[in-house]
């Protein structure tokens, strides 16, 4: 376990350098000129030479690079071309931390609705409801987050005024009974993109439980547990639960994916102020160095995940440890 | 789907010298959801082929006296924000999501990823190991960020590349016809398409290739060439049409959210992206919401077909 576990942190500097490098190449070889950038409205030839001197544009991009990592190392990810005066980590980390909130909120909803309605198919296995259960799920899977935004904002939010437009305002909102006691409640801001990042998340989870349970159910324990007399209830909750939630962990990463890859629509459509919607600025605005360094960011919190998915996974469950397969 | 398949092996026994393809085909048939599947996508890739004899319009005629009409007897799908006729460009937003499946699926999945799962497996040795390295590399990578980045950076370079193609052979309308941007969005979508396939087909190889009849295949001299091409292709074929059905989705949709962002297949090229994003504001869907409920339908529609069909392809292929 634990060279397994050195083995794989090892993995992840190599990979954020391969990452780093890539994209500083593609920004720095893509349109537009830096320089030209910076300067703004100045066109005089000696100015922009000087920018280009000071800020290392005229060295090949191997040694720009370098000169960048050192920085980055040291926390500075450089500054933004478009939002003068703020250092790209000004920008990047407070939009992150609320990314990140949005994103946990909608993981604990993909499996919270995810898991129950698994085993619910599974329980149905051999009825109609449960072909009709995982065909819904991958209907919703397939309309595109951008479809399904539109329409929600322009019923909850327009049409019945039920619901803020778009916009960010924190996880939860208070709400006064009787203008005295205030109970905290999810905030409104937040219905609509979580119902848009939530909707293509669901069948993933769901199949992968309904899958193992129906195999769980077959297990040999499964059936000592039922022949020594227990009931249905106690088999289900004690022995088959436990078991077919394991695979779950590994779906974390993917289920991940999908949220980091939402959250450009989400974000961008609904007016909230985080990393996605930031991405999307500073692409269509060829703001570089903030491209840089979300593309970096991004990255990084996806391998991280992906491995602690992998060493939970490996804590959980003592075969993985072990280094034995099912098999 | 599972009740309707359960009785396959009991009540159709499969007769003896059929070709698995055929059983596979057989088994699929009877699966009448993967069926409509295959019509849904067939009469979307078909609209495609055929959309410079059926749409009604040119893709980009434009007629700005009549903006964001619903649907009428002239324009069956009403008209864009640019008085273009929405059935057109449905139908060639169809042809350009099967140009860039079609595309990606040859080069990315079965160039790319089958060419290099074969080596990795066959060869073993550094040569698997590095392949497989850079392998975990794209697959640890954010995919959707680094297609937009790429695309976004190389857009403009492509097009000049292309253009300077232009001058020196002489061959002109390349840049005009959008070809650099289909080529780009293609190129860098195979990229990442490729690691899921060399990954399964090396698997099925490592075991494939302890077996005798590859043993006594190279015993009796058969080059690596004959080995591969005879006697281990012809034994991950299931898997590659398998991981193609699989991909299928993720690439037509990868290629919509690429022209949505801008930076994929760029106007006045019809896109399914390019049509969703002009009407995915709550302004504009309240004015004319047909704007995105057309393309949005369709596309649900045609991603719906692909992940019931690689559904029922993977139980067919495994024997239920």
């Amino acid at each position: 376990m634990g060279a397994y576990v050195i083995r794989r942190l090892l993995w992840l500097p190599v990979l954020l350098l391969i990452v780093s490098f890539s994209t500083f190449a593609l920004a720095r070889y893509g349109p537009g000129d830096p320089v030209a950038v910076i300067a703004g409205q100045v066109r005089d030839p000696v100015v922009l030479a000087q920018i280009r001197a000071d800020r290392g544009f005229d060295r090949p991009i191997p040694e720009q690079y370098l000169m960048w990592l050192n920085r980055a190392i040291r926390g500075d990810l450089g500054e933004s071309y478009l939002q003068r005066g703020f250092s790209v980590s000004e920008l990047i980390f407070p939009k992150m931390w609320i990314s990140a909130q949005l994103g946990m909120v909608a993981l604990i909803i993909v499996f919270a609705v995810g898991i129950p309605l698994g085993l619910l198919a599974a329980r149905l296995a051999g009825t109609w409801l449960d072909p009709m259960i995982i065909g819904t799920l991958l209907f919703l899977q397939a309309i595109p987050v951008l479809v399904v935004i539109p329409p929600l904002t322009w019923l909850f939010a327009v049409k019945l005024q039920w619901l803020p437009v778009g916009g960010w305002d924190g996880i939860f909102a208070l709400y006064w009974i009787a203008g005295v006691i205030a109970i905290p409640i999810p905030n409104p801001h937040l219905y609509i993109p979580l119902v848009a990042f939530t909707l293509p998340g669901f069948v993933g989870v769901a199949r992968l439980v309904r899958v193992t349970a129906l195999e769980v159910n077959l297990e040999d324990y499964v059936r000592t547990a039922r022949s020594k007399g227990l009931s249905e209830a106690a088999v289900q909750f004690r022995h088959v639960l436990p078991n077919a939630l394991l695979p779950l962990i590994t779906v974390v990463g993917f289920a991940l994916a999908g949220i980091i890859e939402g959250a450009f629509f989400v974000e961008t459509l609904m007016g909230i102020n985080g990393i996605g919607r930031l991405t999307f600025e500073a692409v269509t605005s060829r703001d570089y160095d903030v491209i840089l360094a979300t593309t970096v960011v991004f990255a990084a919190a996806f391998v991280i995940c992906n491995l602690i998915a992998e060493l939970i996974y490996g804590v959980v469950d003592p075969r993985v440890r072990l280094g034995s397969s099912r098999s | 789907m599972t009740s309707a398949t359960m009785d396959t092996a009991e009540t159709h026994p499969e007769q003896m010298g059929d070709s698995e393809w055929r059983i596979v085909w057989r088994r699929l048939r009877r699966k009448r959801l993967a069926m409509a599947s295959l019509v849904v996508i067939g009469i979307i890739y078909a609209m495609g082929i055929f959309a410079p004899l059926l749409a009604p319009y040119s893709y980009t005629q434009q007629n700005l006296d009549i903006p964001r009409q619903g649907p009428s007897r002239q324009h069956l799908l009403g008209t864009d924000t640019l008085g273009r006729d929405m059935l057109s460009r449905t139908m060639f937003s169809a042809r350009t999501t099967l140009i860039v499946t079609t595309a990606v699926v040859l080069s990315g999945s079965l160039v790319i990823g089958n060419g290099l799962g074969l080596l990795s497996g066959y060869r073993g040795g550094w040569v698997d190991a590095l392949i497989m390295r850079v392998g975990d590399v794209f697959s640890s990578l954010p995919g959707l960020v680094m297609l937009i980045l790429i695309n976004a950076t190389l857009g403009t370079r492509v097009i000049e590349a292309v253009r300077g193609f232009e001058r020196t052979t002489g061959i002109t309308g390349l840049v005009a016809s959008g070809l650099p941007s289909y080529l780009l969005v293609f190129s860098a979508l195979s990229l990442f398409f490729w690691v899921g396939t060399a990954r399964i087909i090396r698997a099925q190889i490592l075991q494939l290739r302890e077996r005798d009849f590859i043993t006594s295949a190279e015993a009796l001299g058969a080059t690596p060439y004959r080995v591969i091409r005879y006697h281990l292709l012809p034994n991950v074929a299931f898997l590659i049409i398998l991981q193609v059905s699989a991909t299928l989705g993720g690439i037509a949709g990868s290629e919509i959210v690429l022209t949505w962002f801008g930076v994929g297949v760029q106007p006045p090229a019809a896109s399914f992206g390019a049509m969703l994003f002009e009407g995915s504001g709550p302004r504009t869907f309240q004015q004319s919401p047909h704007l995105l409920l057309v393309p949005g339908g369709v596309v649900t529609l045609l991603l719906f077909a692909f992940n019931l069909l690689g559904d029922a392809l993977n139980d067919a292929v495994r024997g239920r």
